[in-house]
């Protein structure tokens, strides 16, 4: 395709028709910027939020209260958990880089309803600071942990509505979004751009879509029944009200163990990207890839019960939810096989992005793997409920999103803003991050085995060894992401002017100019081929 | 072309449908005073579910839509079917 590449083009960035600059930003209907709007909202509560992190283990340096006690350790933990799941990784990066990159990809000039996506993100807002709220009024902070468990839920004098109504609010967003997305996908496609000449990020962000608008209700729901029981003594959960408080785990794990394919689904979909970029070859398995997207969404829908395999559920519940677990790690393996042998004699360019990819690999391999002896039912009582647990989640959530999300952020930056970080600098990053990650995570996998449950702010000695080493790799990884952070807003404000095409890709987000014009393209391309079609360069 | 895509409903079939919602949600409840034991949300889901076939049908036009929209429909009522019952096999397999 022809690039667009003109000097005279006004970019989005430029694009300024209101005198007060912020209004140029809370008024503007554009995908690039509310993608950037959530960029920067999401990046200041992560902020937040791993400092949170940061305090928890700071207390577990040492056995007994070290810096603060269990009411306030208890609140801690709550309120990490909310920030980082209902804030930062469930709209993470389908908002971010879903908003930016989705209309671009399939050749559109935006999303379908433009407003309806300032909107979401105006909900999102709402939402975020509802729970910011929640933290701090009078009541104390809510002592639930982000999953609300009943009865404790129903009972606990904290805030507990307050941030039951956020995450309410919140889930409205990701519907809108997901909605919006959907339509995109569906009536926006540029013209020869049939399902299997899409590229995958956009097919990832698809599956994920229909997740958000057929899951989240579900929660939003069970969010409100609480909040009727606590306040009109209606009996769902309770006991002692004629409730099931098992209803509730089965009606939140309904949304929450989905919520999961919302985290990882776009994740997986932005190394997707990267790994034919920087191999410089077609992806392999393009079909596979697209297919077992959906097969992952539709799949992750039926496995919520492998939450609940202590809690008293039947046998065969069991049986059949510990079964369709180990069903569900075929297509994310067949995803793992493609990106490597996507790799395999390829040229391989180790750029950045692509080693936060590989990184993603690894760490989401280990939580994978880990993943399976929670999904089998004998082992999975052993580890219940100890950071064992803690310990995957994160190798899925943090190694699997997170790593994915600053794979992006490294693959897409120059095209976002532009400019070019220093390469040096986010290649130590990276080795700072992977190194701190596995010091911090990896302990409470040996730790969990032994016994030490989650969410305790106290324990025996004889796991103060791993809460030790933990702790240093907290501090290590905070240092990492720091550097990183420091590139980033270093590069926005004083790196080199990007190229259009810094990475030879061969997607339309490389086609046009870096940063994008206002909307996008100077004509809707038509699209001929396959996406990842790597010419040579006689042929380019 | 368009014109012939957009069904119009009348005003009167409307107001039927609308009084039957009414009447169905009056039904929904009294049902309360009646024990149903182990049936009570079965009846409960029954009752809404017929509320809500007449609102995907008349009001949100489903009748008068193309089929693709008939059959995603009915694949995502499938979905939550398949939800619903596998939590409540759960409870009679205890």
């Amino acid at each position: 395709m022809e690039s667009t590449q003109a000097t005279n083009h006004v970019s989005y960035l430029q694009h300024k028709p209101h005198k007060i600059g912020i209004l140029n930003w809370i008024l503007s209907t554009d995908h690039k910027r509310i993608g950037l709007l959530y960029l920067y909202s999401i990046m200041v509560f992560f902020i937040v939020a791993a400092f949170l992190g940061l305090l928890m283990r700071i207390e577990k340096f040492a056995p007994g209260e070290t810096i603060m006690d269990a009411q306030t350790y208890n609140g801690v933990f709550t309120v990490h958990g909310i920030i980082m799941i209902f804030i930062i990784v469930i709209p993470g990066l389908a908002a971010v880089f879903g908003n930016f990159f989705l209309p671009i990809l399939i050749g559109a000039k935006d999303v379908a309803f433009p407003k309806l996506n300032l909107f979401s993100w105006y909900i999102y807002i709402a939402g975020a600071i509802l729970a910011l709220i929640s933290q701090f009024a009078s009541g104390g902070a809510p002592d639930t942990g982000w999953t609300f468990y009943v009865p404790y839920s129903a009972d606990s004098s904290t805030n507990v509505i307050w941030a039951l109504t956020a995450a309410f609010i919140l889930g409205f967003s990701s519907i809108l979004t997901g909605l919006n997305f959907i339509v995109t996908i569906h009536r926006l496609r540029a013209p020869g751009m049939s399902w299997f000449r899409m590229p995958l990020f956009p097919w990832s962000i698809y599956a994920t879509s229909w997740i958000q608008v057929l899951a989240t209700p579900i929660v939003g729901i069970t969010l409100l029944m609480v909040i009727a029981e606590r306040t009109l003594n209606i009996g769902f959960f309770d006991p002692a009200l004629g409730g099931d408080p098992i209803l509730f785990q089965h009606l939140f794990w309904i949304y929450s163990h989905p919520a999961v394919y919302i985290m990882i689904l776009p994740a997986m979909g932005v190394v997707t990207e990267i790994f034919p970029t920087f191999s410089q070859k077609p992806i392999f398995g393009y079909s596979a890839i697209a297919l077992s997207s959906v097969a992952i969404a539709a799949v992750g829908y039926f496995v919520w019960g492998h939450h609940m395999f202590t809690t008293g559920i039947s046998y065969w519940s069991r049986w059949f939810f510990s079964f369709l677990t180990f069903i569900v790690a075929v297509p994310s393996a067949i995803k793992v096989f493609n990106w490597i042998s996507t790799m395999y004699g390829g040229s391989i360019d180790l750029k950045p992005p692509l080693l936060w990819a590989i990184g993603f690999i690894f760490l989401f391999m280990i939580g994978g793997l880990t993943g399976l002896v929670l999904g089998a039912l004998a082992t999975n009582v052993h580890v219940h409920d100890t950071t064992f647990v803690v310990a995957h989640f994160h190798y899925i959530i943090f190694g699997g999103m997170g790593f994915a999300f600053f794979a992006g952020l490294h693959y897409w930056f120059p095209k976002m803003f532009g400019k070019m970080y220093n390469i040096k600098l986010a290649n130590i990053s990276f080795i700072i991050t992977f190194i701190g990650f596995n010091v911090l995570y990896f302990p409470l996998f040996i730790i969990g085995l032994q016994g030490m449950p989650r969410r305790y702010f106290d324990y025996f000695p004889e796991y103060q060894y791993g809460h030790v080493i933990s702790t240093i790799g907290a501090f290590i990884l905070i240092i990492g992401i720091f550097i990183m952070l420091f590139n980033f807003f270093r590069g926005a404000r004083k790196g080199e002017i990007a190229p259009a095409n810094p990475w030879k890709g061969v997607t339309l987000d490389w086609q046009i100019e870096s940063p994008p014009t206002l909307l996008n393209f100077d004509e809707i391309p038509v699209i001929t081929e396959k996406p990842y079609t790597f010419k040579k360069e006689e042929e380019a | 072309m368009e014109d012939k895509k957009h069904h119009i409903s009348s005003f009167n079939s409307l107001l039927m449908v609308l009084i039957g919602l009414f009447i169905m949600t009056g039904i929904s409840v009294m049902i309360t005073e009646i024990h149903f034991s182990t049936f009570s949300v079965g009846v409960a889901l029954l009752l809404a579910s017929i509320k809500g076939y007449l609102v995907l049908t008349y009001f949100m036009h489903l009748k008068y839509d193309e089929p693709i929209f008939r059959i995603m429909v009915f694949l995502i009522l499938l979905l939550f079917a398949i939800v619903i019952g596998i939590t409540f096999i759960d409870y009679l397999l205890r």
